[in-house]
């Protein structure tokens, strides 16, 4: 695998790359392939911080993802599936090894909660909210990174309101039953309760 | 996915196995020593990134200027949204990686006897030698401009004190006056930045002195990002309105400027036009920064022929060229591009120290431009190098759609930004 050109590894892991592009493919010189988990991983630091932990106050911190979180996120970017402002341009250049490679690299680094600011008033509804509607997947407050659900406590704010507007307007994809979990907490509490979310997760600031 | 040595030969193809690759790359034993020449984007990642891959190398990072100004994030500075010291960057994050920090000026490589010459502080010897001197100007495309005019009219291309006095000529400017930027021909540092920079400046007179205009005289007939600025400028500005603050004169040909007239602030066009300024902003070619050509390292257009694969000069074996300076065939002039190439050039340079085949490498891009109030856009690209050599290739990437939502431009302004932390942590934390 690791000496593929580039032009089969797509075909292998079946990234819709588009046919402009794979016709382009084919005029252009083969590609040296097969680069180490380090190698990759240093081309995200520039927006995602040093080894993933991001200093914000947008951009995600990517260290210490569960791999069936960090690798489905990037697969959803390249497919166009999780929409992104710039994320599906650039997941669509690593085929599905890479993006392996790439999850293994960033989960066995920390992660390391943001240091940010928060509605501290908020943070005692938000926690009861997390574990009345959050905590089944989100295990332990929300900072455990199992399966494949994602690390809310400590992520910068910004990029949780962004993904909860999203998940909320349709434009994201949630799984069936968070879709039911969160619909019944808006119903219930209104759009506060994502307030109160947010400041819950953003106070955990270890 | 080790890189065996016999699988690295097949990747790379007979031709490069018999060339440069086959030659042994010697282990040089306990004392490894390197000496990185410039402490900007390029120079200051890879000092650090060898350090955090083997703290036992000896790396020094000699540098002419206590502290650097990023010159992305510097139009932000011209347009008053952002302090000049929040773009100053000192070089304490890297002393505690262990990178010893020399200021001083390097007058010379010798690269026989593999030796930095500075000013104050003697020679440096090196087993590999990483030279990130950035740009340089030509004076000499311009009559009438040149390095002690720009002290009165800035190119603000290097930032810091430049970018702090065109901001104050802004300032200083009466309402109705016309601002007139004058970027190069191609190549040159960050293609988009003068026209970020004219977007930067119309946003602070539209909101100080609506009155004025910025006029761009262009030598290019296009320009980086043309789709999403001009898109911008008539959302923001009344570009191609009677009403427009943005003026972009390129379309026709010899709109560039080739005379400037310092004492009356006055530009002649290639054409012939001339145009009194009321600020003046001339951004001269470039070339590669002068230590690149006094060290022999230039090519006859100034800039720097490389190996894509380690970054080793063509010219001189033992010394690497990373960032601004270097000609990497497929990556723009950006300071993400010198941040990526100086980390592959480090894993390169770590592994010919060792006696090692250079890494299968990876290259990426990512540049911001903020257009307008809440509204940014971006350019990207994953690069593979080709296994002939010849060109650090793009497999993905692009523009931000010109059609894109309210919610993504706004989006980008603050993901701008959070690149910006995290780059320059990167590179200097």
């Amino acid at each position: 695998m690791a000496y593929k050109t580039f032009t089969t590894a797509i075909l292998v892991t079946g990234l819709a790359i588009g046919a402009s592009s794979g016709a382009l493919a084919d005029s252009k010189p083969k590609l040296m392939m097969g680069a180490n988990p380090k190698m990759l991983a240093d081309t995200c630091a520039g927006c995602h911080g040093t080894d993933g932990a991001s200093q914000g106050p947008a951009t995600p911190t990517i260290a210490g993802l569960s791999t069936d979180y960090f690798v489905e996120t990037m697969e959803g970017y390249a497919n166009g599936e999780i929409p992104s402002t710039i994320m599906g341009r650039i997941a669509k250049g690593y085929n599905a090894e890479e993006f392996k490679s790439l999850a293994k690299y960033y989960g066995d680094e920390p992660f390391t909660q943001a240091k940010q600011s928060f509605d501290a008033k908020l943070v005692k509804t938000g926690a009861k909210l997390h574990d009345k509607y959050c905590e089944k997947c989100h295990a332990e407050g929300g900072t455990s990174a199992e399966d494949d659900a994602g690390v809310l406590a400590g992520q910068w704010t910004p990029y949780l309101v962004w993904q909860f507007a999203d998940f909320n307007a349709g434009d994201r994809d949630s799984p069936k039953k968070m879709k039911k979990r969160m619909k019944k907490m808006l119903d219930k509490k209104g759009s506060a309760s994502i307030q109160a979310l947010l400041s819950y997760y953003a106070s955990q600031q270890k | 996915m080790r890189i065996t040595r016999r699988g690295f030969i097949q990747t790379a193809g007979a031709a490069t196995a018999v060339g440069m690759i086959g030659a042994p790359y010697i282990a040089l034993g306990a004392s490894k020593k390197v000496v990185v020449v410039g402490g900007g984007t390029g120079g200051a990642t890879a000092a650090k990134y060898i350090r955090m891959a083997d703290p036992s190398v000896e790396v020094t990072l000699i540098e002419a200027n206590k502290h650097y100004y990023t010159c992305y994030m510097s139009n932000e500075v011209l347009g008053g949204d952002r302090t000049l010291d929040s773009i100053k960057f000192g070089y304490s994050g890297l002393a505690k990686h262990g990178v010893k920090v020399v200021n001083d000026v390097v007058s010379g490589i010798d690269p026989k006897a593999k030796v930095v010459k500075t000013i104050g502080h003697g020679d440096f010897a090196y087993d590999r030698c990483i030279v990130a001197p950035g740009i340089d100007f030509i004076w000499d495309k311009i009559e009438g401009y040149n390095a002690k005019v720009a002290q009165k009219i800035p190119h603000a291309w290097k930032a810091g004190p430049q970018t702090a006095l065109l901001r104050k000529q802004l300032e200083a400017m009466k309402d109705g006056g016309t601002v007139v930027i004058a970027p190069p021909s191609n190549p040159f540092r960050c293609p988009p930045g003068p026209y970020e920079r004219a977007s930067q400046i119309a946003m602070y007179l539209q909101h100080k002195k609506p009155k004025s205009k910025v006029l761009i005289l262009d030598p290019k007939p296009k320009f980086s990002k043309m789709g999403l600025f001009t898109s911008a400028w008539k959302k923001f500005y009344g570009y191609e309105t009677d009403n427009a603050m943005i003026e972009w004169h390129g379309q026709q040909e010899e709109s560039g400027i080739v005379k400037v007239d310092a004492s009356s602030n006055t530009v002649t066009t290639a054409f012939g036009d001339e145009i009194k300024a009321d600020v003046l902003n001339i951004i001269p070619a470039q070339k590669a920064g002068k230590i690149a050509s006094t060290a022999g390292l230039t090519n006859d257009a100034g800039w720097c022929p490389i190996d894509l694969l380690t970054f080793e000069s063509t010219i001189h074996a033992g010394i690497h060229i990373i960032g601004d300076a270097s000609i990497a065939t497929g990556m723009p002039k950006s300071g993400y591009s010198a941040n990526s190439q100086a980390k592959v050039c480090a894993a390169a340079v770590m592994a010919m120290l060792n006696g090692k085949e250079p890494e299968i490498p990876s290259y990426v891009n990512t540049c911001y431009s903020i257009a307008g109030k809440d509204h940014g856009f971006s350019v990207a690209a994953v690069y593979r190098l080709a296994e002939d050599r010849s060109k650090i290739t793009k497999v993905s990437g692009g523009l931000t759609p010109v059609d894109a939502s309210a919610e993504q431009f706004k989006r980008e302004v603050l993901y701008a930004h959070s690149w910006f932390k995290n780059i320059t942590s990167d590179i200097f934390g």
